[in-house]
């Protein structure tokens, strides 16, 4: 340290003078350890037990198909952005999620081709149209699925029987329906112990609740979703389905096949949570994640599909600006009079 | 029983261990000294002396009469007026500052006590004495303290909060005032009270200072039947910030735009109150307070009593240095609201409760990314602020908007910008916020 420099500093400006190169920036000085690759991966690892699952369930065609999502998703990510000539940023793990989750929507025979395909809609136009990460109204995974199922109506509802089950028939694959399907169309239930652990019919990642719920779980513990999101959503399922339950068993199923039945898990924790799409208030987080449970519920009672999950996120997708907006939280001391 | 506290807020890591456990030592005489005529909120004092004067110890060096909100300052050592110019200041930008030499001659203060009882002195009497020692408010924020216990006649006081609380990470000057003389502590806290004309106290102090609470509470015990009480809050940051200490102590809420006075209640900071008790009994003005000199890039963490002007480059010297390689970042106060600084020759003013610096892997990267509405600087914000929303309103210059949606509320505490993922500066967006609206606001 040069002191004699250091008596001077009075006379002349400041930072000519300044010797000891400090740095300078505005408070707060010290920032907590987090950030947005640490987040995203985390919800990589808690995706592991349903991508476990969906091995488990449907065999080695699982992999295949997430590991085309997921690469699709990352070639999409990286050639916007080159094109728009912005920093790449595809190793921030959210294009590995887009890709996870559209595989997991997907069902198992579903071709190759139409997975990638899904995932350049959803990265191409769901994400980096609007201007990538952070700025994307709606769930990039599930826009790509919404796509596909206009593109690919008949090749997204042909569901396949699980492996244990087709062995039992002694053969390869077994086209079958999902529980929801073979409750609304043919009055059929299914137990509840199946649809928990996940041996029937469906979208690859959606069939096991335990392996989702574990998921989940963890993410809640790691404090990175809001137990608002997938209470609500469930809750809010739970509740209007069980009304109609109540006011027709015969003809509507109890509450818990809704929880646990169709995309309902997967939505709950992994989608209606996702921190882009959904609002930031309390108040716009309960209306929205109870709000997308009844559509849900309306949807697959009385709507054309058997499933709504994907259609009732989206569409409350759509209305977190309006919320955000109308839902703002009391200043501290504004609702005092002196 | 849940320790009190108020909604929201952080929980960093503090760093308290490096200087918690250390007494507090007397820094070395020092040669010079640098006195801002303006060391607190209000209006700037006019310099009393003139370049060659002779100053001793004490000696009352500016002063405006003019005005209410201000305080006098004093000169620190004995010796030589050098020079008054303008020089830098550790709140930013620069003071009309007197600059001293020192003749190596100190005063004792303690043996010459006056030894003023608090039954003979009114609160007239009280304030006045105050304002003379030209105490401010002591934990940064550097209030005339004879103002705010000045409350006008309609608002009725029901209520004295000592903030003991020192939520700032690193810091821990007033936790050491309180373990080593919780007796002048307490003293200062009654005359404070007389001053305001008020029965119930409270002491507040987050429970990772158990030393502290169990120090004040003999001496509280010890005095029977004061009305002051002691009360234990939760470690969270801002627990200090003066809103929200009245939120967990008597469950008042500010209403937006007014004081605590509004409600009732008056804050006074440790170090005040321990200023306060020395102005009565050694007739000693505000010339030295305890600072905290810790952080990751200093060599030997301590709490040293330092005479107000003493150069940061002096005291951070007698605390071994600062690490010389890499980026460094020096503070004055903690990581939370400190304030950056620029050179090392600024003065120890009446707010530096800390020097703190950072180094090295420590300091903020000076990037940030998109926002991903994740939500927790809106889950933080112990207003109820939604920060990531005035914080762009605010950089953009929207003002309007930014008033509507509450910048002008904001308390600075800087728990959204603590907490952001994208490391997003929120809390330097609505600064400019706020700038931009008092500006246009002055026209």
């Amino acid at each position: 340290m040069d002191e004699k420099a250091q008596e001077k500093v009075s006379e002349k400006p400041v930072q000519e003078k300044s010797i000891e190169k400090l740095v300078v920036s505005s408070s707060p000085h010290f920032l907590r350890d987090e950030n947005i690759p640490k987040i995203m991966h985390t919800v990589v690892l808690a995706l592991l037990p349903a991508m476990a699952a969906s091995v488990y369930f449907f065999g080695l065609r699982a992999i295949g198909l997430i590991v085309i999502s997921v690469a699709a998703c990352l070639m999409t990510e990286y050639i916007v952005q080159k094109i728009r000539e912005k920093p790449v940023t595809i190793w921030d793990g959210s294009a590995i999620i887009t890709g996870i989750l559209l595989a997991l929507t997907l069902p198992p025979s579903f071709p190759y081709y139409g997975a990638a395909l899904g995932s350049v809609f959803a990265i191409g136009i769901g994400k980096q149209l609007f201007g990538g990460i952070g700025y994307n109204i709606f769930n990039p995974a599930l826009l790509g699925r919404a796509f596909l199922q206009a593109t690919y109506p008949v090749l997204i509802t042909t569901w396949s029987e699980p492996l244990s089950k087709a062995a039992k028939a002694g053969v390869d694959a077994v086209t079958a329906a999902t529980p929801l399907a073979l409750m609304k169309f043919e009055g059929k239930m299914t137990s509840h112990l199946d649809l928990f652990f996940g041996n029937v019919a469906g979208s690859m990642g959606e069939t096991s609740a335990i392996a989702i719920l574990i998921g989940g779980l963890y993410l809640r513990y790691r404090g990175y979703i809001n137990w608002k999101m997938p209470l609500g959503y469930l809750g809010s399922m739970a509740f209007f389905g069980g009304v109609f339950w109540l006011i027709n068993p015969a003809k509507y199923p109890d509450p818990l096949f809704h929880i646990l039945a169709g995309g309902a898990m997967l939505g709950a924790w992994f989608m209606v949570t996702d921190m882009v799409t959904s609002p930031v208030t309390p108040l716009g987080q309960w209306i929205f994640a109870v709000g997308a449970g009844f559509l849900a519920i309306l949807i697959r009672l009385f709507g054309g599909l058997p499933e709504g999950v994907m259609y009732s996120i989206l569409l409350m997708n759509a209305f977190v600006p309006l919320l955000n907006k109308h839902t703002r939280p009391k200043f501290f001391g504004e609702d005092i009079k002196a | 029983m849940a320790l009190k506290t108020f909604n929201h807020g952080i929980h960093p890591s503090y760093h308290k261990e490096l200087t918690s456990g250390k007494g507090i030592e007397k820094a070395a005489l020092p040669k010079k000294v640098i006195i801002p005529l303006q060391q607190h909120i209000g209006a700037q004092c006019k310099p009393l002396v003139k370049k060659g004067d002779a100053v001793t110890e004490g000696q009352k060096i500016g002063e405006i009469s003019a005005s209410f909100v201000t305080a006098p300052v004093h000169s620190s050592i004995s010796g030589k007026v050098k020079d008054i110019e303008k020089l830098p200041y550790p709140g930013g930008g620069k003071v009309l500052s007197v600059i001293i030499e020192g003749d190596g001659t100190t005063k004792e203060w303690g043996n010459g006590s006056i030894g003023l009882e608090l039954e003979s002195l009114t609160a007239e009497a009280l304030r006045n004495i105050i304002k003379e020692a030209g105490i401010v408010g002591m934990g940064g924020a550097a209030f005339p303290t004879h103002v705010k216990i000045s409350p006008p006649k309609e608002k009725k006081i029901d209520a004295f909060i000592l903030n003991g609380c020192e939520c700032e990470p690193y810091l821990t000057s007033d936790h050491r005032l309180m373990v080593e003389e919780p007796e002048k502590v307490f003293w200062g806290m009654k005359a404070l009270m007389k001053a305001v004309g008020v029965e119930n106290g409270f002491i507040g102090i987050e429970e990772n200072k158990p030393d502290a609470i169990e120090a004040l509470e003999k001496v509280v015990s010890g005095s029977g039947g004061s009305g002051i009480k002691i009360v234990a809050l939760e470690t969270k940051y801002p627990q200090g910030a003066e809103k929200m200490l009245i939120k967990a102590v008597v469950n008042r809420k500010v209403p937006v735009g007014k004081l605590p006075m509004d409600v009732g209640v008056v804050v006074n900071n440790v170090g005040t109150a321990f200023a306060v008790y020395e102005a009565m009994k050694y007739n000693k003005p505000l010339i030295e307070r305890v600072v905290t000199v810790s952080g990751n890039g200093i060599q030997e963490p301590k709490n040293l009593l330092v005479r107000i002007g003493t150069s940061f480059e002096d005291v951070l010297n007698q605390c071994g240095g600062i690490t010389k390689d890499g980026e460094r970042e020096v503070l004055n106060g903690g990581p939370m609201m400190g304030i950056s600084q620029t050179i090392l020759d600024v003065p120890v003013v009446k707010g530096t409760s800390g020097i703190t610096v950072i180094a090295g892997a420590e300091i903020k990267p000076n990037t940030y990314q998109p926002c991903i509405r994740c939500a927790s600087c809106v889950e933080v914000c112990p207003v109820n602020l939604m920060p990531y929303k005035i914080g762009d309103l605010g950089r953009l210059y929207r003002l309007d908007e930014f008033k509507t949606w509450g910048g002008l509320v904001c308390i600075e505490c800087g728990c959204c910008s603590y907490t952001c993922p994208s490391k997003r500066p929120l809390l330097q967006w609505i600064r400019v916020g706020k700038v931009k609206v008092r500006e246009r606001e002055k026209v």
